[in-house]
C-alpha cells in the first residue's frame, strides 16, 4: 500500500467526512429541521464528485491492475457507476425535502444515512475482491434498513425495515456462503485471480454450489423472481423518497457488482450458470411485470415493475459479450433517470404520509398539472422502451445481446413483456389524460420541479441523440471488456 | 422547384413541419379555438402544398435513380445508425397520400370535436410526422422510432375522441401494434448480426461487415442469409406488418379501433396507418427475405384470401355503418396482400396502386359515415332510410364512394382491383377465382348498404330534418373523388411512376421470373372492358 493507493479512495474519503458532518451537525448546535441539511448534502455530494473525477485523473497511471493489494480499482467502469450513484442520490435528495419538512423528522440523520449508503456503492462498484465488494455491499444495506424503516410512527414501515433486514441478512449469509465455497476451490477471492485459478479446470460440485448460492445472493439485491417477495413490500412500506433511493441506485450497485463479479471471474464457466440465470431472468419479467397489471397501488405496481426490470438488466449479464455489458450500463442509466422520474411525480401527488398512491389519485391531472402529466408519460413510455425516449436505446442494447448471444428465447420473452408493461403503463397515462376526475391534489415544490425536469431532459435527450452515452459507455468498460475475450 | 432538385432536405421538412406546427400550438391559449383550428390546418395545409412538387420533380424512366431525395447523416454512429431518408415511387404516393389526408384529416375535424381541442390538433399533427417518416426513413432503426412514435398520439386520438368503448379500443390497439412490432425489432437485430460478427453461439457467421441499420445495404445481402434465418427473421416481419395490415386472424383490432375512434383518426387509421403494414412487406420483407417469402406464399395467399372473403362477409351482416366499412377494409387489404404475393410486376403494382385507392374510397366512405353522425349521433343503418331525398349531394357522393370502394369501371378501385386479379390469375386461377367472389360480395354489402340508407321511403321523422353537407365538408370531399376519377381514368402515371421500384422487387424477390421471358407489362386498362381481351390470352399461356 502506497499513498497513490490511497489517491483511489478520495472520493470515498471526502464523502465519508461529508457524512460524519452530517450526522454530527445538531451535535454541533444546527437545528434538526434546518433547511439548510440538503444543501450541505448536495455540497457533499457535488465535492465527492468532483473528488472522483480528480481520483480518475490521478488514478489513470495506476492502471488496472488495483491498489491495495488487489483490492480496488478506479476503472472506467467505477467511475461510471459512481458518478451515477452519485447524480442518482442528489435528485434523491432533491425529492426529500418535502417529505422531512413535513414528517418533521430529522434531515440531518437522513442526509447521512444516505451518505453512508453512497459510500458502501462507491466502494462495492471498485472492488475487484469479494471481500472489498461484500463489505461495501453490507455498508449500503445497513443504511437502506434504516431508510427503510425512516417512518418511525407508521407500522408499515417499520415492518418493511423488519423484513427487509431479516431478508437482506439472509441473503448476506447466503452470499458469504457461496463466497467460502469458491475461496475453497480457488484459494484467493480476487476476481483475476478468480478466473486464473478456475483456467482448465472442470466444474465441480463445489464450484458450482458456490456460483448458484452467489448468484442467489446477488438475484436477492437485485430483487429477481424468486428472490423478490421483500420487494413489493419494502418499497410500499418505505417513505417515497427512500424508495426512489431503493429501486434506483441500491439495485444499480447491486447491478454493477453482478456484472463485474460474472464478467471479471466467471466468463469461462458462462455454459454452467447462463442457463440458471436465464431462467431466473425469464421468471423475473414475466412475474414482475404480470403481477404488476393487477396492482391498484402505484408503489406496488412500480415495484414489480422494478422486478421485471431486474429480469431484463440480467439479460445483459447472461449475454457474457461486450454489448451485454454495455446493454447493463446503459440500461442502468437509463432505468435510473426514468424511475427517480416517476417517483417524483408519484411523491408531488402525496397529500400525507402514503396518500398519492392509488391510480385513481393519477386522474385528470394534465388539468391540474400539465407539465408534470406530460413528463410522467414520457417517464413511463422509457419504462416501456418506447421510442424516442432513452428507454428504448436501454431496451435495444438488452435484446441485441440477447440475440447475439444466441438467447432468441429469452428475448422474446423480454420483447412480449415489454409490450405487457405498456399495459399497466398505460393504466396511469388513462388516469391521466382519459379520465376527467379529480386528482388528488398536487404539491409540488422547487426542487421536486428540478429533480424532474432534470429526469425529463435525460430521457428525452439520451432517447434522441444517444451517441455520447453510448461512446462513454463503451470507453468506460473497456478494461472488462478487454479480459472477456482471451 | 429548384429547392427539390439542389439536395435540400426536403423530405425532413415535410416530416418535422407538423412537430414544429404542434410545438408552437402548445403556446396558444386553450380557449382560442378558432386560432388554433386554423393554424393547425395551415400547418398541414402547407406540409401538403410543399409535398406537390415531390410529384413532378421526381426522375422516372429507365436512368433514374430508384430513392430519390436522399438525405444522409450519421445519427449514432457507435452503432452504425444513420439518420437516411429518400424514397422511390412507392413511398412518394404514399408520403403524397399521407399529407393529402393530413389535411382532410385536419379540415374534417372543425365541427367534430368540441372539447380539449388544443391537445387534439397537436396529436394529429404530431401523428403526421410519425407517419411520414415511416414512409421516408431507409434506416432500420430510424424506421423503427418513427414506427413507434406513431403509436402514441393514435392511442390518444381514439382514447380520448373516441366512442363509448375508446379505452378498451385504444388499449387495444397499441398493445397489438406494439406487440408485432417489438418481435420486427429482434428481426431487424438478427439481420444486424447476419451483416455484422454473426450469431456465433448458433453457428451463424456473419459477413463481418461494417454495422450498419441501411435498409438498402439489406436489400443486397438479403439472399446471401440462410434459408432458415430467413424464415425466423421472416416471421419477426410478418408478426409486425401482418398486424398492422391487418391479415386475417391478426384483424380483431380494427374493427374497435376503427368505430371507437373519431372521424379523423378513422381517416388516418384506415388510408395511412394500415398501409404501413403492407408497405413494411414491400419495403424489408420481399425484397431481403426472399427465399422466406417464396417459400411462404402459399399460407400468406390462403390468409389473404380468407380475409378478402371472411372480411366481406362479415360486413355483410353489420348494422352498424362505421363497422361495415371497417370490416370492408379486411378484405381490401385481403386484395393488396393477394397482389404482392403474385410477386410478379402485375400483381405487385396492383397492390401498391391499390394500397392508394384503398385510403381514398375508405377514407372518403368514413368521411361520409362521420357526417352523417355529426348530424344525427347513430351509425345504426335501420335508423336511416330515403335520406337520397333529403340529402341529394350527400348521396351521390357515398355513391361514387361506394361505387369506387367495389370496384366500378371508370374509379380507382377497378383498376387497382383488376391489375391485382391479372397477377393472381398469373399465378394461380384459382386464387382469381377465390378473389372474385370476394369483389362479387363488395358489391353486394356496399349496394346493399347504399339501398339501406338511401332508397325507400323517408320514414323516420329525425331524418326529415336533417340539411344537406355544407361548404366544408365538400371541400374535405372533393380531393378525394378527383382522385377517384383521375386513378380510374387515367392510371398511367401512377403505374409509371411504380413501374421501377415494382420491377426492382421482382428483380429481388423472383429473379427467375424476369428470365423467363413471360412478363408483358399491362398497358394498363383505363375502364377498357375489350382490352381484357388481349391480356388475358397471355395469362393462359402459363
Amino acid at each position: 500500500m502506497t499513498w497513490t493507493d490511497t489517491i483511489l479512495l478520495i472520493p470515498e474519503i471526502v464523502l465519508t467526512i461529508g457524512a460524519c458532518v452530517l450526522l454530527l451537525a445538531p451535535v454541533l448546535g444546527m437545528k434538526e429541521q434546518s433547511p439548510a441539511a440538503k444543501w450541505v448534502a448536495l455540497a457533499v455530494l457535488g465535492a465527492t464528485a468532483a473528488a472522483v473525477v480528480y481520483a480518475s485523473n490521478a488514478g489513470e497511471t495506476i492502471g488496472g491492475t488495483g491498489a491495495f493489494h488487489r483490492m480496488f480499482a478506479l476503472d472506467g467502469f467505477a467511475i461510471f457507476f459512481k458518478l451515477l450513484f452519485i447524480g442518482a442520490v442528489a435528485l434523491v435528495v432533491l425529492l426529500s425535502n418535502e417529505f422531512l419538512r413535513e414528517e418533521k423528522y430529522s434531515h440531518w440523520e437522513y442526509y447521512s444515512l444516505l451518505a453512508f449508503a453512497l459510500t458502501g456503492m462507491m466502494f462495492m462498484t471498485s472492488g475487484i475482491h469479494l471481500i472489498s465488494i461484500y463489505i461495501g455491499l453490507e455498508l449500503l444495506s445497513l443504511s437502506s434498513y434504516i431508510l427503510a424503516g425512516y417512518y418511525k410512527d407508521e407500522t408499515k414501515s417499520t415492518e418493511a425495515a423488519m423484513k427487509y433486514f431479516v431478508l437482506g441478512t439472509v441473503s448476506s449469509a447466503i452470499l458469504l456462503y457461496g463466497l467460502s465455497l469458491i475461496y475453497g476451490v480457488c484459494g484467493t477471492l480476487q476476481l483475476s485471480e478468480i478466473r486464473i485459478a478456475l483456467a482448465g479446470l472442470v466444474a465441480n460440485d463445489a464450484l458450482v454450489f458456490g456460483i448458484v448460492l452467489l448468484a442467489a445472493g446477488l438475484c436477492f439485491k437485485v430483487a429477481a423472481v424468486p428472490f423478490h417477495v421483500w420487494t413489493p413490500d419494502v418499497y410500499v412500506g418505505a417513505p417515497t423518497p427512500v424508495t426512489a433511493f431503493l429501486s434506483t441506485a441500491s439495485k444499480a450497485a447491486a447491478f454493477a457488482i453482478f456484472a463485474r463479479i460474472f464478467y471479471s471471474a466467471l466468463p469461462d464457466f458462462r455454459l454452467d450458470w447462463s442457463a440458471l440465470l436465464a431462467a431466473i431472468s425469464a421468471l423475473s419479467m414475466i412475474v414482475g411485470n404480470l403481477a404488476a397489471i393487477t396492482q391498484d397501488n402505484v408503489k406496488r405496481m412500480l415495484a414489480y415493475s422494478s422486478i421485471g426490470h431486474a429480469g431484463y438488466a440480467l439479460m445483459g449479464i447472461i449475454a457474457m459479450t461486450p454489448l451485454g455489458l454495455h446493454g447493463v450500463l446503459v440500461y442502468m442509466l437509463v432505468y435510473v433517470f426514468a424511475t427517480i422520474g416517476t417517483w417524483a411525480t408519484v411523491l408531488m401527488l402525496r397529500r400525507h404520509a402514503y396518500a398519492g398512491e392509488s391510480v385513481a389519485d393519477f386522474e385528470g391531472l394534465h388539468q391540474r398539472a400539465p407539465f408534470h402529466a406530460f413528463a410522467m408519460v414520457v417517464f413511463l413510455l422509457s419504462l416501456g422502451g418506447i421510442p424516442p425516449t432513452a428507454g428504448f436505446i436501454g431496451k435495444y442494447f438488452l435484446f441485441a445481446a440477447a440475440i447475439q448471444s444466441g438467447w432468441g428465447w429469452l428475448a422474446i420473452v423480454a420483447v412480449l413483456t415489454s409490450a405487457i408493461s405498456i399495459f399497466y403503463y398505460f393504466r396511469l397515462v388513462v388516469a391521466m389524460y382519459l379520465r376527467e376526475g379529480k386528482a388528488a391534489e398536487v404539491m409540488t415544490s422547487a426542487p421536486l420541479r428540478f429533480a424532474i425536469a432534470i429526469c425529463l431532459a435525460v430521457t428525452l435527450g439520451l432517447g434522441v441523440l444517444p451517441q455520447g452515452l453510448i461512446a462513454q459507455v463503451q470507453s468506460s468498460s473497456r478494461t472488462i471488456v478487454a479480459t472477456l475475450v482471451p | 422547384m429548384g429547392i427539390y432538385t439542389s439536395g435540400f432536405p426536403i423530405l425532413s421538412l415535410l416530416t418535422y413541419l407538423p412537430l414544429a406546427g404542434a410545438i408552437i400550438l402548445l403556446f396558444f391559449g386553450k380557449e382560442r379555438t378558432d386560432a388554433i383550428k386554423w393554424f393547425a390546418t395551415l400547418v398541414v395545409g402547407v406540409d401538403f402544398a410543399l409535398s406537390i412538387p415531390l410529384w413532378f420533380a421526381f426522375e422516372r424512366g429507365a436512368g433514374a435513380p430508384l430513392f430519390q431525395f436522399r438525405e444522409t447523416i450519421d445519427w449514432i454512429p457507435a452503432l452504425g445508425v444513420k439518420y437516411s431518408f429518400g424514397i422511390d415511387g412507392i413511398a412518394l404516393l404514399l408520403v403524397l397520400m399521407t399529407t393529402l389526408v393530413g389535411l382532410i384529416a385536419v379540415y374534417s375535424s372543425f365541427s367534430a370535436i368540441t372539447h380539449r381541442q388544443k391537445e387534439y390538433y397537436i396529436l394529429l399533427l404530431l401523428l403526421q410526422t410519425g407517419m411520414i417518416g415511416v414512409f421516408c426513413a431507409l434506416d432500420f432503426f430510424l424506421f423503427y422510432v418513427f414506427w413507434e412514435v406513431m403509436l402514441v398520439p393514435m392511442y390518444f386520438l381514439i382514447g380520448i375522441w373516441g366512442g363509448t368503448r375508446r379505452l378498451y379500443a385504444a388499449i387495444k390497439f397499441f398493445l397489438y401494434t406494439l406487440a408485432g412490432s417489438v418481435v420486427m425489432l429482434l428481426s431487424i437485430l438478427a439481420l444486424y448480426f447476419f451483416n455484422g460478427d454473426g450469431i456465433p453461439f448458433l453457428n451463424i457467421p456473419g459477413l463481418g461487415a461494417e454495422n450498419t441499420f441501411d435498409i438498402l445495404r439489406y436489400h443486397e445481402i438479403g439472399h446471401l442469409i440462410p434459408p432458415t434465418l430467413q424464415f425466423w427473421i421472416f416471421i419477426g416481419f410478418f408478426l409486425g406488418f401482418a398486424i398492422k395490415v391487418p391479415m386475417f386472424p391478426f384483424h380483431t383490432w380494427l374493427p374497435d379501433a376503427h368505430v371507437e375512434a373519431p372521424t379523423a383518426g378513422s381517416v388516418i387509421l384506415a388510408a395511412v396507418l394500415l398501409k404501413m403494414g403492407t408497405y413494411g412487406f414491400v419495403r424489408f420483407a420481399l425484397p431481403i427475405l426472399p427465399d422466406a417469402t417464396r417459400q411462404l406464399v402459399v399460407p400468406i395467399v390462403v390468409l389473404s384470401i380468407i380475409g378478402i372473403i371472411y372480411g366481406a362477409l362479415v360486413s355483410l351482416v353489420q348494422k352498424d355503418m362505421k363497422k361495415l366499412v371497417a370490416y370492408s377494409s379486411v378484405s381490401h387489404l385481403g386484395f393488396v396482400m393477394l397482389g404482392m404475393f403474385a410477386l410478379n410486376p402485375m400483381g405487385l403494382s396492383g397492390s401498391v396502386l391499390q394500397m392508394i385507392n384503398h385510403g381514398i374510397s375508405t377514407g372518403a366512405l368514413f368521411l361520409l359515415v362521420g357526417i352523417i353522425y355529426e348530424r344525427r349521433h347513430t351509425r345504426l343503418i335501420s335508423e336511416y332510410g330515403g335520406l337520397a331525398k333529403q340529402m341529394p349531394v350527400y348521396a351521390t357522393f357515398f355513391l361514387i364512394a361506394a361505387l369506387s370502394s367495389m370496384g366500378l369501371p371508370a374509379l380507382n378501385g377497378f383498376v387497382g382491383e383488376f391489375t391485382i386479379l391479372l397477377g393472381a390469375a398469373n399465378r394461380s386461377i384459382v386464387w382469381a377465382v377465390f378473389a372474385a367472389v370476394g369483389i362479387v360480395l363488395g358489391a353486394a354489402y356496399l349496394l346493399w348498404l347504399y339501398q339501406r340508407v338511401f332508397w325507400g321511403p323517408l320514414d323516420n321523422p329525425a331524418n326529415q330534418q336533417l340539411s344537406d353537407v355544407n361548404g366544408r365538408e365538400i371541400l374535405t370531399l372533393v380531393p378525394l373523388v378527383i382522385l377517384m376519377f383521375w386513378i380510374g381514368l387515367a392510371p398511367r402515371p401512377f403505374f409509371e411512376i411504380i413501374e421501377q421500384p415494382v420491377q426492382y422487387l421482382v428483380e429481388k424477390v423472383d429473379p427467375d421470373y424476369l428470365k423467363k421471358e413471360r412478363i408483358v407489362y399491362p398497358e394498363l386498362p383505363a375502364a377498357a372492358d375489350e382490352r381484357h381481351a388481349e391480356l388475358l390470352p397471355v395469362e393462359e399461356n402459363r
